[in-house]
């Protein structure tokens, strides 16, 4: 079962402004694997996760998650999804806005207390999101990604601006609900968090530019600095002009 | 759709509300305010004060109910919470009509409060039924946020969204018979108003300070318009609410 696609992504293309945003996208993602998305700001991270939880226009191809096409209402409540800026409800705390979206997902109560302690934000539940700091703030929207435990977790930059003890216990997290039979995509533009994956997609111009493993990685491009190895397939790829 | 769905979006505004007492004050406050600065604009023409007070009684909601509603909604789009919603099982349905039921449940309380001063203190008399009047009011405070849910689609950040006020509530004010009667209006002015639904509540107020009541044919006319109208615009306003958008 662990070897099936869960999310199966086949030739999207997605248009905006005028440009194409995806060209041509193909990748499959698994259960139990955090996948990887790395790229640089602006390749198109964020509207590939978009379209893969049915929120993106598409031009072409299709999204398939769960075995449903993706976004479609028999899956909405499996699907969890955590947009790339923190989205909750500033004049809430944060205790209300786990209530509610537990009711938009029809998910029982008791769920909002086992995200809470996942997140680390017992103590301040009851403070209005808009008084929180910014790592705070990712972790309420984060929280409520969790709230329906869902199959196929897709997260834009869930660790921005965390502090790196914060950022240890978010990718264990992840490792635990990989474990447990979830499905996790992960945007990152900082490479130091693709050696924490199982697989990564390597996202330039709208394409992927590989699908590989950190260790295929670094043996393809000669170093144990990841970050080095992407720069040295940008550069390849762009033709030598400096990345 | 979920009617426990459209009760909790419905809770969650009226708790964003509370949290915001300014707001409350607006919308609670400002009507009540602005009749009595009239009353002393027309100290000395009580009768024209008479005649038009429980007309603003009817119209003050449908200005405060367009800007909140299209403010509020419009911080659900950029905040990325709609994106969020729209990503869950919630029906697009259950997000309008939560809004619609909190802001009508606010419009009744501010129908109320203004109304209570016209009649009370300010001693306004209406010859038809005090409960049509407010009725009316409610009525527009509800078209006023089904049209402000509307706008907000247009509007790309909260700037742009009080400037909507202009372009949807004024003409509206201008043509719906409170300034120059609709039969003293050219053609073209009177063919647009008939296309406006506050010149039907308008009308509906006017037949009610006169005396008349629910038994009246325009009267019943005019409720279905209203009602009917803020239906039509939340439908309006659901079919720009795209659960994918670019």
């Amino acid at each position: 079962m662990s070897d099936a696609a869960v999310v199966t992504v086949r030739d999207l293309v997605v248009r905006r402004g005028g440009a194409n945003v995806l060209r041509g996208i193909d990748c499959e993602l698994r259960a139990g694997h955090v996948t990887g998305l790395l790229g640089p700001s602006g390749c198109g991270k964020s509207t590939l996760m978009r379209s893969i939880v049915g929120v993106q226009r598409v031009e072409s191809g299709s999204v398939t998650v769960l075995g449903e096409p993706g976004g479609s209402a028999a899956i909405r409540h499996r699907v969890g999804y955590s947009t790339q800026s923190p989205s909750a409800y500033d004049d809430l705390s944060i205790i209300e806005n786990l209530r509610y979206f537990a009711a938009m997902l029809d998910v029982d109560r008791r769920r909002v207390a086992a995200v809470l302690e996942r997140v680390d934000l017992v103590e301040q539940a009851t403070r209005v999101v808009g008084s929180l700091s910014g790592g705070q703030r990712s972790r309420v929207s984060l929280a409520i990604a969790l709230l329906a435990d869902p199959a196929v977790l897709v997260l834009d930059e869930p660790t921005v601006g965390l502090d790196p003890e914060l950022r240890e216990q978010l990718w264990d997290t992840f490792r635990t609900l990989a474990s447990d039979g979830a499905t996790l995509l992960v945007s990152s533009h900082v490479m130091d968090e693709a050696a924490r994956c199982d697989r990564l997609l390597l996202m330039l111009d709208g394409v992927l530019v590989d699908v590989t493993t950190p260790d295929a990685m670094r043996e393809t491009w000669g170093s144990d600095d990841l970050d080095k190895c992407f720069l040295r397939l940008v550069r390849a790829r762009r033709g030598g002009a400096p990345a | 759709m979920s009617v426990r769905r459209t009760r909790h979006v419905a809770t969650r505004v009226l708790t964003q509300l509370r949290r915001d007492p300014r707001t409350i004050m607006m919308l609670l406050a400002m009507p009540v305010v602005l009749i009595v600065l009239l009353r002393y604009v027309f100290e000395d023409a009580r009768a024209t004060f008479d005649a038009i007070a429980p007309m603003l009684v009817g119209l003050f909601p449908f200005t405060m109910m367009f800007v909140v509603t299209s403010i509020t909604m419009l911080r659900e789009r950029t905040s990325g919470t709609l994106e969020r919603l729209m990503a869950m099982p919630i029906a697009k349905a259950d997000l309008l009509l939560g809004y619609g039921l909190a802001f009508a449940l606010v419009a009744v309380v501010q129908g109320l409060l203004a109304g209570a001063v016209v009649l009370g203190p300010l001693g306004v008399d209406v010859a038809g039924p005090t409960w049509l009047l407010l009725m009316f009011a409610v009525g527009n405070g509800v078209l006023g946020s089904s049209l402000g849910l509307l706008a907000s689609a247009f509007a790309r950040t909260e700037f742009q969204a009080v400037q909507f006020m202009p372009v949807f509530v004024l003409p509206q004010m201008l043509l719906c018979g409170l300034f120059v009667p609709r039969e003293q209006m050219n053609d073209v002015l009177h063919a647009i108003s008939t296309l406006l639904p506050l010149t039907w509540s308008f009308d509906a107020l006017q037949h009610v300070a006169a005396g008349d009541d629910l038994a009246t044919g325009e009267i019943q006319r005019d409720l279905v318009i209203v009602f009917g109208g803020a239906i039509a615009l939340l439908v309006l306003g659901a079919a720009t609410l795209r659960r994918r958008s670019d």
